[in-house]
Formats: structure tokens, C-alpha cells, sequence
């Protein structure tokens, strides 16, 4: 078939080109998840669950952000769990013990985590490391310095003006809600739209190449892997707010859930495709099965059951498809 | 990287040096001043009880570097053999509550802990998911299993003979008996067997692996079945080093695992390794576990050294990798 009958098709058929689209899929499977779960349970399908939910789901959402642009250039960072939890950590660290006021405290923090972020990424582009043994090492230093930090003690007696970053409302919408919806906004206009987004891709296709014509390969990595960890750190300044204390152990084996959104999303794990628009589809599927199983009276740790075979299926699925094409 | 080197054991250029300069040789003495100076600092180091104890903390993580040394050697990676461990431990252990024979409990075990290998292999292989996704989600799917069916319940009570790892022979305890010989026939065979030259020829150069008629599918699904069998060995001491099992059992093994092999010289990206090393890595872990008790250090800070060694290692490998195509 010729290019042209090719895109004839596309736009006569627009409709069902997006079914048969990854994202159209997932729209699907949304659907028949959620109307399976609201059969299981009647609290499920309620305005009061649904926004408290999405409570629950921005802090894994705002990292599946620059996962999403990490895995679409071939890299991984596994350490986005334990930077949440180390910053989470540190954040209590500065404001209690280095008596900061607390606006200051929440600067450090986000620095903090930034730092975390751009030494995964100096490892990998200066010394050359595969990004996967990398952020393995990391996840191990970074939780451990959340552990040896804290010497496991928590931090509590937050103030109120604090906690309404983590529990209030701007109208009828949760505060961590509209930050996540505005940050998802940007960092797909920036992957669509920007000649910096469309060079993530670029990398992720073929780096050689990407190199040869003159994209800045390192530097855009880099940032990249800062700004992971700036928004690991960011989603541990939230859930500070949201449950008002502060552990060590926070966010252990949280790298799964947001590889899982990002890799259910469509995102090859090999990199050079994805997108933002996917990655979130992924992430309301994973954290509404989460959700909807757990109301239904299944326990939290059948649900990683679930959320480890549906990262394995997805990818295969997206293999097999990959390969029809 | 290139398939000439994935064939010489010690790396490049043979010369009466060339032992001094492996990984191995730096790690064996690093590992030699760190025991001395532990005996320095705290006397009762080197007391029989603690050694023992060193080496049974070694013996487990030790045996399930065999697998990962091979896994690793072949450019994969497993994350999932510490909830492979957990399956393997709770396993047996509610087995051997039911009054059946121990040695059939034992058998089970290892061939569960076999089978979850292969489907991690299986999927790697036939299916072609990448190994991280692989082991990921295996990682999390049998780590959920086990606590969802246990409950978080403790297993105890488990009848005498289960708990061989408690016994010695000649003075040594069981699991280091193991350990010695494992990674004796481990390393020979690695070294000297074509089969074991497969898994570093797959690794170094894939390609060229393919071309020289190796079968790459059926190297891949051997290797993880082979780690999944080791595992499963490590489980069983595991489990029957103590009076309980608990759910949690193995938790951030892969991790320790990993560690003792990359520290031990086998590059994460394939081709080149040895038992022998990770052998010493996994020496290492135990070691600087047990001297950080002894130097009081608060053992929340054990993750961190243990990442710190890893990236430790994998800088130098890198440099020696620059060193090798300078030359």
C-alpha cells in the first residue's frame, strides 16, 4: 500500500485508526476496568472516591512524567522510589533539625532532589554507564541514606498551611491534582510540540545518529535525569502533606508502578516511542485497579500481584503489535 | 565487548602480571586488609564463632551468585530471585510442617525454585520481553503471592532435620561445605566446558554467537533456569539457617546478589566474569556486614555502602574497559 492510500485511510477512517492505536486501546481497557470495578464495589464509581483518588495517584503520576521521556530515550531510572523517600526524609531533616522556616525547607528539598537526579545523570553520561546499573546502585545509596539519615525515626507535627499542599481543595479539585494536570500539560507540550521534545526521540531511535546531527545527546540526558529527581522530590514534598510524617521506607518499590504506567502507556522500553498521553492512561488503569481492587476487599499486596503481571503483559502485547506493524 | 576477549578468562593480554591486574586479584586483597584491619580494630573478629558466622552469611548470597554470575555473563539480569528465594523458603517450609520427608521437601523446593527461573527465562527467550521488565514484574507477582497466601504469618516449628545449615562437619558448617564445592565445580565449569564458553561468547558478542551456531534462545532459557536452581539452593539454607521463616524473607537479596557479582568483576555488559570473583564479591558484602556491627555503625547505613561498592566497581570496570582499547 502507498503512503498516500495509507494516510487517505487514516483520515477517512480517523475513528477507528484510534481504536486501533495504542492509546485507543488503553481507552478501552479504562472503560471495561472501570465499569468491571463499579460492578464489584458500589463506592467505587463515586465523585467523592474518584477525587480522592487522584489524591493517591499524582505522586506516582508526576514521576511517570520524566520516566516517560527517560525510557523514550532508551535509559531507565530505578531510583525514582528511593529519591522520593530520601527527599521525603530530607525534608523533614531540614526543617527539624536545621530549623529552616519551612518554604526554605521545601527549596532545599527540591534542590536536594535535583542533585540526586543529576548525579544518576552525570554517571551516565560522563562515565558512560548504563543507566539501569546506574540508578540499580542509586536506588540501594538513596535508601539508605533515607534509613542512616532518619535512623528510622519520623518527623511529625507538621503545620496546617503545609498540609493543604497535601489535603486541600482549590474548588472541587484535590491541590496535588491541578499541580500534576498542569505538569503532565507542559511536559507533553514540551515532547510535541519543542525541537528539544522532539529530540528525546530522536535519542531514543537511534543515538549515534541523534549525536552526528548535532543534538546536545548528554547534556539533554542529563537533564532529563535531573529532572527525574526533581520530581521524585516534589512527590515526596506532597506526600509529606498528604499523610503529615515522614518515613524512611516511603515509596519502597514505587519504581514499579511508575515504569508500569509508563510501559502500559506504550512507551517502548527500548526506547524511540511513547507519550505522555499514553503514559497517563496507564497510570489512571494501574492506580484505579489498585483502588478498585482494594474497596472490592482484596488486599494491598495482591494488588502488586496484579500490577507485576500487567508490566510483563503489557510489553509483550506491545511487542506482538510492534511487530504486526 | 569483543568476541576475542569474551574468550580469555582474565581479559586482554596474558603475561605473568596479567593476575595481579584482574579484578579478582584487587578485590582478594582489599579483602585481605579489610580482615586485618577488622582484626586490628576488634580482636573478637577473628574468634572461630565469628568467622563461621561470616562465612555462613557469605554462603547463601555466595550460591546464588553462581546463577547470576551466568546470567550476567550472557548480558541479562534477574531482580526477581529474591522473591524467588521467599517462594522457594515459605515453600518448604509449610511443607516440612506437614510432616513429609525432608529430602522430598527439599526436592520440591529446588525444582519450584527451577521452574520460576524458566518461566523468567521463557519470557526472556521465546517471548522476548527485555529481562527488567521480566524480572520486575516476576519480582513483585511472587513477592505478592507470598505474602497474599501467607498472611505475613511466620513459619515455626519445623521438624529437626529440616534445618540442615544449623549442622558442621569437620568443624565447618553445612552451607559452607556447599558453597566451596558449588563454586568449585561452578568455576570449572564456567572456565572450562563448552557449554559455560557459550554463555560468555552469547554475552560478548551476540551476533557473532548466533553466527557461530550457537543456539542464543536455548543459552538464554538456561541460564535463568540455572539461576532460578541456584536460588532455590541459596532458599534452602536460608530457610533452615534459623528457627523461623518469616514472609519478608529475601527482600533486596537480587540486590546483595548483584552486587557481589559486579564487585566481583563481571561486567554488567556481558562477556566477562568469573565465579571465582564473585565468590570473593559476595566474601566481601559478608565481611563489611559483619564488621559494621563490630564498628558499631548503625546497619541503616549498610545500603549505602553496598550501592557505593557497586558503582565503585562498575566506574572501574569502565576504566579498565578505556585502559584495554587504549592499549
Amino acid at each position: 500500500m502507498t503512503l498516500e492510500r495509507k494516510m487517505l485511510r487514516r483520515s477517512f477512517f480517523g475513528m477507528s485508526a484510534f481504536l486501533k492505536s495504542q492509546e485507543g486501546l488503553l481507552l478501552l481497557i479504562l472503560l471495561v476496568v472501570m465499569f468491571i470495578l463499579s460492578r464489584m464495589s458500589t463506592q467505587f464509581l463515586t465523585t467523592g472516591n474518584l477525587l480522592a483518588l487522584t489524591r493517591l495517584f499524582v505522586e506516582v503520576g508526576l514521576m511517570t512524567l520524566p520516566m516517560t521521556m527517560i525510557i523514550i530515550t532508551g535509559g531507565v531510572d530505578l531510583s525514582v522510589g528511593s529519591m522520593f523517600g530520601f527527599t521525603a526524609v530530607m525534608l523533614g531533616a531540614v526543617w527539624q533539625y536545621w530549623g529552616l522556616p519551612l518554604p526554605a525547607a521545601i527549596v532545599v528539598t527540591l534542590g536536594i532532589g535535583t542533585l540526586c537526579g543529576l548525579f544518576n545523570g552525570l554517571l551516565v553520561t560522563r562515565v558512560r554507564l548504563p543507566p539501569l546499573i546506574v540508578t540499580l546502585a542509586t536506588l540501594a545509596i538513596y535508601r539508605g541514606l533515607a534509613f542512616g539519615v532518619s535512623q528510622a525515626r519520623s518527623v511529625r507535627g507538621w503545620p496546617e498551611s503545609f498540609q493543604f499542599l497535601g489535603q486541600g481543595y482549590l474548588g472541587p479539585f484535590p491541590i496535588q491534582f491541578l499541580l500534576w494536570v498542569s505538569a503532565a500539560v507542559a511536559v507533553a507540550l514540551f515532547l510535541g510540540r519543542t525541537a528539544y521534545g522532539r529530540y528525546v526521540y530522536a535519542i531514543g531511535n537511534n543515538e549515534t545518529a541523534a549525536r552526528f546531527s548535532g543534538i546536545p545527546v548528554d547534556r539533554l540526558k542529563l537533564a532529563l535525569f535531573a529532572f527525574s529527581g526533581f520530581m521524585a522530590s516534589l512527590a515526596g514534598t506532597i506526600f509529606v502533606a498528604r499523610v503529615t510524617t515522614t518515613r524512611a521506607d516511603a515509596g519502597t518499590g514505587m519504581e514499579l508502578d511508575v515504569i508500569a504506567a509508563v510501559v502500559l502507556g506504550g512507551t517502548s522500553i527500548s526506547g524511540g516511542s511513547g507519550s505522555i498521553v499514553g503514559t497517563t492512561l496507564g497510570l489512571l488503569i494501574i492506580s484505579l485497579l489498585r483502588n478498585g481492587l482494594t474497596l472490592a476487599g482484596i488486599k494491598g499486596d495482591a494488588t502488586v500481584i496484579i500490577i507485576g503481571a500487567v508490566l510483563v503483559l503489557a510489553v509483550w502485547l506491545n511487542r506482538l503489535f510492534a511487530r504486526q506493524r | 565487548m569483543n568476541a576475542t576477549n569474551a574468550f580469555a578468562p582474565t581479559g586482554t593480554r596474558r603475561s605473568l602480571l596479567a593476575p595481579l591486574q584482574s579484578q579478582e586479584a584487587t578485590l582478594a586483597i582489599f579483602l585481605a586488609l579489610l580482615v586485618t584491619g577488622l582484626a586490628v580494630a576488634t580482636p573478637a573478629f577473628l574468634e572461630a564463632q565469628n568467622l563461621r558466622d561470616v562465612l555462613v552469611n557469605a554462603s547463601f548470597p555466595a550460591i546464588a551468585a553462581i546463577g547470576m554470575t551466568m546470567v550476567i555473563v550472557s548480558a541479562e539480569i534477574d531482580i526477581s530471585i529474591g522473591s524467588i528465594l521467599a517462594v522457594v523458603a515459605v515453600l518448604t517450609g509449610n511443607l516440612a510442617l506437614t510432616g513429609m520427608p525432608i529430602p522430598l521437601v527439599f526436592l520440591i523446593g529446588l525444582l519450584a525454585g527451577t521452574l520460576l527461573g524458566a518461566l523468567n527465562g521463557a519470557l526472556v527467550a521465546y517471548a522476548r520481553i527485555p529481562s527488567i521488565i521480566v524480572t520486575l514484574g516476576a519480582l513483585s507477582f511472587w513477592r505478592g503471592l507470598v505474602i497474599y497466601l501467607t498472611q505475613g504469618a511466620w513459619i515455626y516449628n519445623m521438624p529437626e532435620a529440616f534445618h540442615f545449615a544449623q549442622r558442621s562437619w569437620l568443624g565447618v558448617p553445612i552451607p559452607v561445605w556447599m558453597m566451596i564445592v558449588l563454586i568449585a565445580l561452578a568455576g570449572l565449569f564456567m572456565r572450562y566446558s563448552p557449554l559455560g564458553r557459550q554463555f560468555y561468547a552469547v554475552g560478548g558478542n551476540r551476533q557473532a554467537a548466533m553466527l557461530a551456531g550457537i543456539p542464543i534462545k536455548r543459552r538464554v532459557f538456561l541460564v535463568f533456569t540455572l539461576n532460578g536452581f541456584f536460588a532455590a539452593i541459596a532458599a534452602l539454607i536460608y530457610a533452615s539457617r534459623f528457627s523461623v521463616v518469616q514472609s519478608n524473607a529475601g527482600l533486596g537479596f537480587e540486590f546483595q546478589v548483584i552486587t557481589a557479582v559486579v564487585v566481583g568483576g563481571t561486567s554488567i555488559m556481558g562477556g566477562t566474569g568469573t565465579i571465582w570473583g564473585s565468590f570473593l564479591g559476595a566474601l566481601l558484602l559478608a565481611v563489611i556486614g559483619t564488621g559494621m556491627t563490630f564498628l558499631k555503625v548503625s546497619p541503616y547505613w549498610l545500603q549505602t555502602v553496598q550501592g557505593s561498592l557497586i558503582l565503585l566497581a562498575v566506574v572501574l570496570d569502565v576504566v579498565r574497559r578505556r585502559q584495554v582499547l587504549v592499549r
